[in-house]
């Protein structure tokens, strides 16, 4: 391994993909490209909590309906949330007869979910796995903030979590989409404190698996048709470009922000942009995946990133250091 | 004339308390509970210091509304208990000075929280 | 390795975008302002119709009615969006202490009444009445050590 930069020798593929998104994501400039939204983020459900687990078990439900696949068919489901202790993901899959692999990297979440089941598949003993993200706005601002009906002013730098789940079927049958490799991402901390201000808690970590990425790969930007950060928002998009100057990478027009594409910055009240482990999942699943099976898109390099923190983390003056893997996908 | 020149007073030292706050937000980063937290202490403080009865006479409910009027009044009453009923009176006075309005606060709270349910956003 | 990257936050204090200072104080102001104008309201009205009421009730009825009023608006899920217009002009008034004990016990109502609303009321609020409550008994034992200075 080059760089932190694993090349899979076999075929890995995109099966197929679903996406269900909030009402709010739903409004924003990708609404008609996601599978399926509900109008009321609650969904009839007694909490949002609760509301979060049936959205994530509709997205497989959706996408093993999709496949023609039945539970059997499917080897492993790696999946993850932003709840304590991972609970949505797991309580989702009690309702699957799928093995399962729960896992967290925070808003990085479905990135670390890929490039495990990319590995596995790779390792020959698998044949089928589903990554899944979920994210919820409600429960994730009183996971990491305040009560919603709290009259507080978010900040300017503060972002939106993004209501929605995004999942990825994978095997080794030959298809349109490929993964060809990945970068691991390091923990990496500049001192950044304020936990609102994620974007720039998460640009040197983007900017350092980025770096790895090209060297390790031995590609320039210009290699990708669409190089896409996770959620580091507008600001923190803004920051990336720089620090990339600094190092003598122009981002340019290529470079785009799943947070940013995700909603219409100026009419929705959402702060620098999206955030949250569905914002890349949805947006990647979704869009990016529909642009690339019609050939728009040919290669694309995706960057989920996250902010690693908890709440007890920050009030003990703890520093919130960001992750990013990257993981290249090329039409085959 | 008299009763809007006292809704201007009343406003401006309101206005002024709570502008003061937000600057204090703004370039801090401070939350809204050690927003709070300050102003109830500066109320004590200013009380004690009795130097806060000149800016309720002049603010009237702009100043016994904000969080330092709060203060202020838990002050009062435990400079005022200790005076009547010593000892006893400095642990109680604050108390019950601002038994009124945590009583309603917590009673409340608890109705509203047992109908109510989150609004989604 | 874990050292803090003072160029980076030197950068970002640069670079990224800042509270827009003019509008949010504006906004802060006149809001607070407002609030504390609706407390002057009750107050005369409450003389007017309670005359023989002292300064103090009048006083601890209009902190209730403020309280209740904040309480039914976090309750409708109205108080927070106010509160995103004013900032602090929301949050320093007395509303905006009842709208933090509010908001927590509506929040957590889902883990129950006990363990969820009642034990999670003062997560956010608690602080004020800790500090509040310990500073005046400091307060009363400085009133008793040096009586003469507060007319005893």
């Amino acid at each position: 391994m080059k760089n932190h930069t694993v090349f899979f020798k076999s075929g890995i593929y995109i099966e197929d993909t679903a996406t269900i998104v909030g009402p709010k994501e739903a409004e924003g400039p990708l609404g008609r490209y996601f599978d399926k939204s509900v109008c009321d983020d609650l969904l009839g459900q007694k909490s949002h909590e609760k509301a979060e687990i049936r959205l994530h078990i509709s997205a497989i439900r959706y996408l093993l309906n999709k496949t023609g696949h039945k539970d059997g068919d499917v080897d492993l489901c790696i999946s993850g949330d932003l709840l304590d202790e991972i609970v949505g993901a797991s309580l989702t899959m009690r309702e699957f007869d799928i093995p399962f692999m729960g896992v967290y990297n925070a808003c990085a979440t479905f990135a670390e979910s890929l490039i495990l089941a990319a590995s596995l598949i790779d390792g020959g003993n698998f044949e089928r796995i589903i990554c899944s993200t979920s994210s919820h706005f409600c429960t994730a601002e009183r996971q990491y903030r305040y009560p919603l009906e709290l009259g507080n002013q978010r900040t300017p730098l503060s972002q939106w979590t993004a209501t929605g789940v995004g999942a990825t079927m994978l095997n080794r049958v030959k298809g349109k989409i490929r993964i060809d490799c990945a970068t691991i991402g390091r923990v990496v901390d500049y001192g950044v404190k304020d936990a609102n201000d994620m974007g720039a808690c998460m640009a040197p970590a983007a900017r350092e698996t980025l770096l790895a990425h090209l060297e390790g790969s031995s590609r320039d930007v210009d290699y990708y048709d669409l190089i896409l950060t996770g959620d580091l928002g507008e600001a923190g998009s803004g920051l990336l470009r720089l620090l990339m100057e600094e190092k003598g990478v122009k981002l340019g027009e290529k470079y785009r922000d799943c947070g940013v594409l995700l909603f219409n910055k100026a009419a929705q009240d959402v702060g620098q942009g999206g955030s949250g482990a569905a914002c890349s999942s949805s947006v990647f699943n979704s869009y990016v995946y529909k642009k690339m099976m019609c050939g728009e898109l040919k290669r694309v390099l995706l960057i989920p990133t996250g902010a690693l923190c908890s709440k007890t983390s920050t009030l003990q003056g703890e520093s919130v250091p960001g992750i990013a893997h990257a993981v290249s996908f090329t039409l085959a | 004339m008299e009763t809007f020149l006292t809704y201007l007073q009343v406003f401006a030292v309101g206005g002024t308390i709570c502008l003061i706050g937000q600057i204090i937000i703004n370039t801090t980063k401070v939350t809204s509970a050690r927003i709070l937290v300050g102003y109830l202490l500066l109320g004590v403080i200013l009380e004690t210091a009795g130097v806060y009865k000149y800016v309720r006479d002049f603010g009237k409910a702009g100043a016994t509304v904000p969080i330092i009027g709060f203060g202020s009044n838990l002050a009062r009453g435990a400079i005022d208990g200790a005076l009547e009923n010593g000892m006893l009176g400095a642990v109680t006075g604050g108390m019950e000075a601002v038994a009124a309005g945590i009583a309603a606060v917590i009673f409340f709270a608890f109705i509203v929280g047992l109908v109510a349910t989150p609004k989604s956003k | 390795m874990n050292e803090p990257n003072e160029a980076y936050l030197k950068l970002i204090k640069e670079k990224m975008p800042k509270s827009k200072h003019l509008l949010t104080m504006f906004r802060a102001f006149w809001t607070g302002g407002t609030i504390c104008c609706i407390g002057q309201a009750f107050t005369d009205l409450y003389t007017y119709l309670f005359s023989e009421m002292g300064e103090n009730d009048v006083a601890a009825l209009t902190t209730i009615t403020l309280i209740a009023i904040t309480a039914v608006l976090t309750g409708f899920g109205i108080y927070d969006k106010i509160g995103a217009y004013a900032g602090a002009g929301s949050i320093v008034p007395i509303t905006g202490f009842a709208n933090s004990v509010v908001s927590p016990a509506v929040e957590h109502k889902r883990e129950g009444v006990v363990f969820g609303l009642c034990a999670n009321m003062f997560s956010v609020a608690g602080p004020v009445i800790v500090f509040g409550i310990s500073s005046s008994v400091i307060v009363g034992f400085i009133v008793i050590i040096f009586r003469g200075a507060f007319g005893g």
